[in-house]
């Protein structure tokens, strides 16, 4: 179950005010066609820190979904990721957030667990639930559907974007194990630009 | 945290506002799809959720952009709605021809997931949809009926694809929900995951993979042709596409369910 913000602030289950989580005035207003756009989407990663998914915005990511329970796909997400960042290790590390859309299980000790379990650490490597607003609105930009399964689990598929500095997907792929060669490409060049 | 306690802290949380639109409970139940799209015969568990009774007519939805300018047309960002979104209206806050009390069509699932957000309530799965829209006025299952089903199917067959009439004007149905069937086809919200190896950002060889549970389309039930006809026309339309005879409407959970 899921509770809007007021409601975890009324129960003294956050402790940062509101007022953190608005991002700083923007020199420039936010591309249309950028997906820090969504609706507001409050986040939690592994490291209990609490973040709007819009104040990410000023470098390039990836950014992609996955739930903790996963078995096979979202695993091989996680590694190949990885291997996407060894891919590309002769530049710096490209920051990569992964959220979960199964929040009623994914706590922030699951996503410790999944952490740890692939030897991934904030701030370059983040998994966050959702705290507040429409997880949903991130994957249908993303073009990521999901369907809770009847024997537990999800029918979903997996896309994860290479955003530029303002949120505009550059590229996809479906981090299915080989590093897409396309896709670190596109990561190489975008980083050139800077 | 109890879940009774949370319950009655939500019930707080939300605005008298929020309650405006005419929303009825629907109650628990069990039924099996006519999509085997979890396997052949599964009974699926329906948890109780309240329904708007009818579809979000033209005039709500213009209450809506009104009050949230980023749904407007011309503003709406190119991601969440196409060139077309509400096409029908004469202007972005001008309904003109497009009647007050049409159901709002040409609206994309983003704009749709948007407007029921907005008043805490969300898109219907498929499995809530169909299990309601397998009543008539009397019966919960009126799905073995031929001669409603070929009803239905009539209704679809002579749309071609024109911007539905008024709500209202059908009989409600057995939960007292109006225009399931006939009027309109409607968003759900996990649409896109009926199919999801439908995805062409999927393709090839990592499909499989990239699937932790694969799906693939069969109808269990053959004379449910004019809910398949509903089926095939939304998982071929993406998140921002919108279409004239394509609406919704919103429903919530009950607390502590």
């Amino acid at each position: 179950m899921r509770f809007p913000l007021h409601v975890l602030l009324l129960m003294g289950l956050v402790l940062a005010p509101p007022l953190a989580f608005a991002s700083p005035p923007a020199a420039t207003p936010l591309p249309k066609d950028s997906i820090y756009g969504i609706p507001t989407l409050i986040l939690r990663d592994q490291q209990n820190d609490v973040f709007s998914f819009a104040s990410l915005r000023g470098e390039p990511r990836l950014v992609g979904m996955f739930y903790g329970s996963c078995k096979m796909a979202c695993p091989l997400e996680i590694e190949t990721l990885k291997r996407i960042e060894h891919a590309i290790a002769q530049k710096r590390p490209i920051p990569v957030l992964l959220v979960t859309f199964d929040p009623t299980v994914d706590d922030v000790a699951m996503l410790r667990q999944v952490a740890d379990e692939h030897h991934v650490q904030t701030p370059q490597f983040r998994l966050a639930r959702p705290e507040e607003g429409d997880e949903g609105m991130l994957a249908g930009v993303l073009g990521i559907a999901y369907r809770p399964l009847l024997s537990g689990g999800f029918s979903h598929n997996v896309v994860v974007a290479l955003l530029d500095a303002e949120g505009r997907v550059i590229a996809t792929t479906d981090a299915s194990g080989a590093p897409d060669p396309a896709f670190v490409r596109a990561i190489v060049d975008l980083e050139a630009k800077r | 945290m109890s879940n009774r306690l949370a319950g009655c802290l939500l019930l707080l949380a939300i605005s008298p506002a929020a309650t405006a639109a005419d929303y009825v409970a629907i109650p628990a139940g069990r039924f099996v799809s006519a999509l085997a799209i979890d396997g052949s015969a599964s009974r699926i568990a329906i948890k109780p959720f309240t329904m708007r009774a009818e579809p979000v007519t033209n005039a709500e939805y213009l209450t809506f952009v009104s009050k949230y300018p980023q749904w407007q047309r011309g503003r709406v960002s190119p991601l969440f709605a196409g060139p077309q979104y509400l096409a029908a209206w004469q202007g972005p806050l001008i309904l003109g021809a497009a009647a007050q009390q049409q159901p709002v069509t040409n609206v994309s699932w983003f704009a749709a997931r948007a407007f029921c957000a907005n008043e805490h309530a969300r898109l219907p799965s498929w499995y809530e949809w169909e299990y309601v829209s397998a009543a008539d006025g009397t019966h919960r299952d009126a799905r073995q009926d031929q001669a409603r089903n070929q009803t239905l199917l009539s209704a679809i067959l002579a749309s071609n694809g024109e911007r539905p009439g008024v709500i209202g004007q059908h009989h409600a149905n057995f939960y007292g929900l109006r225009d399931l069937n006939q009027l309109l086809w409607e968003w759900t919200g996990d649409y896109a995951a009926m199919f999801p190896n439908a995805d062409s950002r999927v393709a090839g060889g990592g499909a499989l993979l990239a699937l932790c549970g694969g799906s693939a389309l069969a109808f269990e039930d053959k004379n449910q042709y004019a809910l398949m006809m509903r089926v095939a026309a939304l998982t071929a339309l993406k998140p921002a596409d919108d279409a004239p005879r394509v609406g919704f409407r919103c429903v919530r959970d009950l607390p502590g369910k």
